[in-house]
């Protein structure tokens, strides 16, 4: 980490690079997993897509279509696949199953056996909790790296041991500290969270334009005026690009860890439903985690877009 | 007639990842109150470096800066600085950019409704009082270099430090703004020092125009007096012959003593 100042000229208001970025998402491919994706893979006479219609209705349809496409040729292939092994669930198999999970999405059968609404809220629980505190600890140990060289120079080299680990070599840790499977799965999602939150804010901290630095020491401002005026908004977009990238791992780390701790969530709820040999139910839980991760981050970009500045 | 600024004998070097640096070498000036002065030179001169030096924010390597008596410890209110690039915060209004100096230099003294009135007297004398409730992105790079000059204004500095203030500016705004610019300083009586390339501008707006010398060390070549009478007006000045010779006089000195090696 460098300190970078910017001198007069450019002046760049927020992220405009994700630095800090450390996305993991090659944590578990289990052997099953794996057997199960090598079924034979014919290459498909993609769905019949209908052209002629795409011309009539111009731009709308230019947008539509190709995600369209891009669904429609996915979900042949699935088909297909499906077609040539006997325990790979095809599409209509996996719909009906799905129409099934969520006309009754929040029963309750005793602890194991809960609707997937649950399982998603009791990961989502998790990941709040984890992420919070993360926030609470991170977001001033950013600012404090940030803005004091000295604390920079002495914590840089533990954060860089500590960030490229896996998430889930600490959650051994949480379960002897907190002797639950609970807190230690959220006291994975804490550690996971915590870096891009102290790396983004410290770095939205250095790269505070130097002008306005400047703008506060000619007008001589007060310490406070300081931090509400000028530090705090200037790092505000730091903040939320690290506090989206928390999240977006979080949401991949949540997964992983319920899986190996049990319990409620939906992590915990694709491992039971592989025991209990529901390949269908995976799928869909598949689909799930997608589109809720797909929630959170477009939630965090647009109260990202609230706090961006236009340029300057 | 006392110098209000005083600038002897300054050096500033400073320390690159190459070595030292001499930006500055034995620069000898004095500017009188209410007196308004150019420094002009080539691109990386200096210019900045001395305007900062008199500002406060870096602090001469040698040599001693002195402004009303008193050695520049530092930047204050006293000596407001336009930024090259206006450096308006993005996050406030434009009416709350301006307010933010008001507040700090007049709010222990006077009650809200005052340190509101200022602030709409700064923004009414550059004519943005109707942008007063815009954002700095809203409005165009003209509109914002206004608001600056306003915020500078607006804390009635004893100096008005200013880099290249319309640098970044098509030609046509920047004349209107150095017409505005007249305005304010004959409103005002201000004492003005001014970085500027423009060396219409220079001799239009100054009553004398400081010629640096190129660097590495750079100083202080020539000193013109500009003796036009004022308020000025671009118009008839164009063809008074003294304006053209102050003109001559600093093409002469930039594109011939101090040639620059094609850059
Ligand atoms: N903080 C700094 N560190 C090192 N070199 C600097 C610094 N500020 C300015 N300089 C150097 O000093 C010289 C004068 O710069 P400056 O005053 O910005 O020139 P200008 O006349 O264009 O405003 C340049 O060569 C520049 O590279
Ligand atoms: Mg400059």
């Amino acid at each position: 980490m460098s300190t970078a100042t910017l001198t007069s000229g450019l002046v760049t208001v927020g992220p405009d690079t994700e630095a800090a970025s450390d996305t993991r998402n090659d944590i578990i491919v289990s052997k099953q997993e794996a057997s199960m994706l090598a079924a034979p893979v014919t290459p498909a006479p993609a769905a019949e897509p209908s052209v002629s219609i795409g011309e009539r209705c111009g731009s709308f349809l230019r947008a539509v279509l190709p995600p369209l496409l891009g669904f429609a040729f996915i979900i042949g292939l699935w088909a297909l696949v499906a077609m040539k092994s006997a325990d790979f669930p095809g599409p209509a198999k996996t719909l009906d199953a799905a129409i099934t999970l969520f006309s009754d999405p929040f029963y309750q059968n005793g602890p194991n056996d809960q609707g997937i609404g649950w399982n998603i809220l009791s990961s989502l629980k998790r990941v709040a909790i984890g992420f919070g505190v993360a926030a609470l600890v991170g977001i001033p140990m950013g600012f404090i790296i940030g803005r004091f060289a000295f604390m920079n120079s002495m914590l840089e080299p533990i954060i860089s041991i500590l960030r490229p680990v896996s998430p889930l070599a600490w959650l051994p840790i949480g379960l002897m500290v907190f002797k639950a499977a609970d807190p230690a799965s959220t006291w994975t999602i804490f550690i996971c969270s915590i870096w891009p939150m102290i790396l983004n804010t410290a770095q939205g901290v250095q790269r505070v334009p130097q002008d306005y630095l400047n703008v506060a020491r000619v007008l001589n401002l007060s310490e406070f005026k300081i931090i509400t005026k000028i530090l705090f908004p200037s790092v505000l977009p730091y903040m939320l690009t690290g506090i989206r990238l928390s999240i977006g791992t979080a949401w991949l780390v949540i997964v992983a860890a319920e899986m190996l701790t049990g319990g409620v969530g939906i992590g915990f709820w694709v491992w039971d439903e592989w025991n209990n040999l529901k390949v269908e139910h995976i799928i869909i839980a598949i689909f799930v985690i997608g589109i809720v991760g797909l929630v959170l981050e477009q939630f965090l970009l647009l109260i990202a877009r609230r706090f961006s500045y236009g340029n300057n | 007639m006392n110098a209000i600024v005083k600038v002897e004998n300054v050096g500033m070097t400073f320390d690159t990842k190459k070595g030292r640096f001499v930006a500055l070498q034995n620069v000898n000036l004095q500017i009188r109150q209410g007196e308004v002065v150019s420094l002009i030179g080539h691109s990386g001169c200096g210019k900045s470096t001395l305007l900062n030096l008199i500002a406060g924010l870096t602090l001469p390597t040698s040599g001693a800066m002195i402004c009303n008596g008193r050695e520049i410890a530092g930047p204050g209110p006293e000596r407001a600085v336009v930024f090259q690039n206006h450096s308006l915060l993005p996050w406030l209004t434009c009416f709350e950019n301006v307010h933010l100096a008001v507040e700090r230099v007049f709010g222990a003294k006077e009650g809200k409704d005052k340190l509101k009135a200022r602030t709409n007297a700064a923004l009414e004398m550059v004519h943005m009082s109707h942008a007063a409730q815009k954002m700095p992105h809203e409005i165009s790079g003209g509109m914002k270099q206004r608001i600056g000059i306003a915020r500078a204004f607006a804390m009635e500095p004893k100096i008005l430090l200013m880099d290249e203030p319309f640098g970044a500016l098509d030609a046509l705004t920047r004349a209107s703004l150095q017409d505005e610019l007249i305005g304010v300083m004959e409103k005002t009586g201000a004492t003005v020092v001014m970085v500027t390339h423009d060396v219409d501008e220079a001799v239009l707006l100054s009553d004398r125009v400081v010629m640096m010398t190129n660097g590495p060390a750079a100083t202080i070549g020539e000193i013109l007096e500009v003796k036009l009478a004022k308020p000025r007006d671009r118009l008839q000045l164009a063809h008074d012959p003294h304006f053209a010779e102050c003109r001559g006089a600093i093409l002469e000195f930039l594109y011939q003593k101090q040639m620059k090696k094609a850059a």
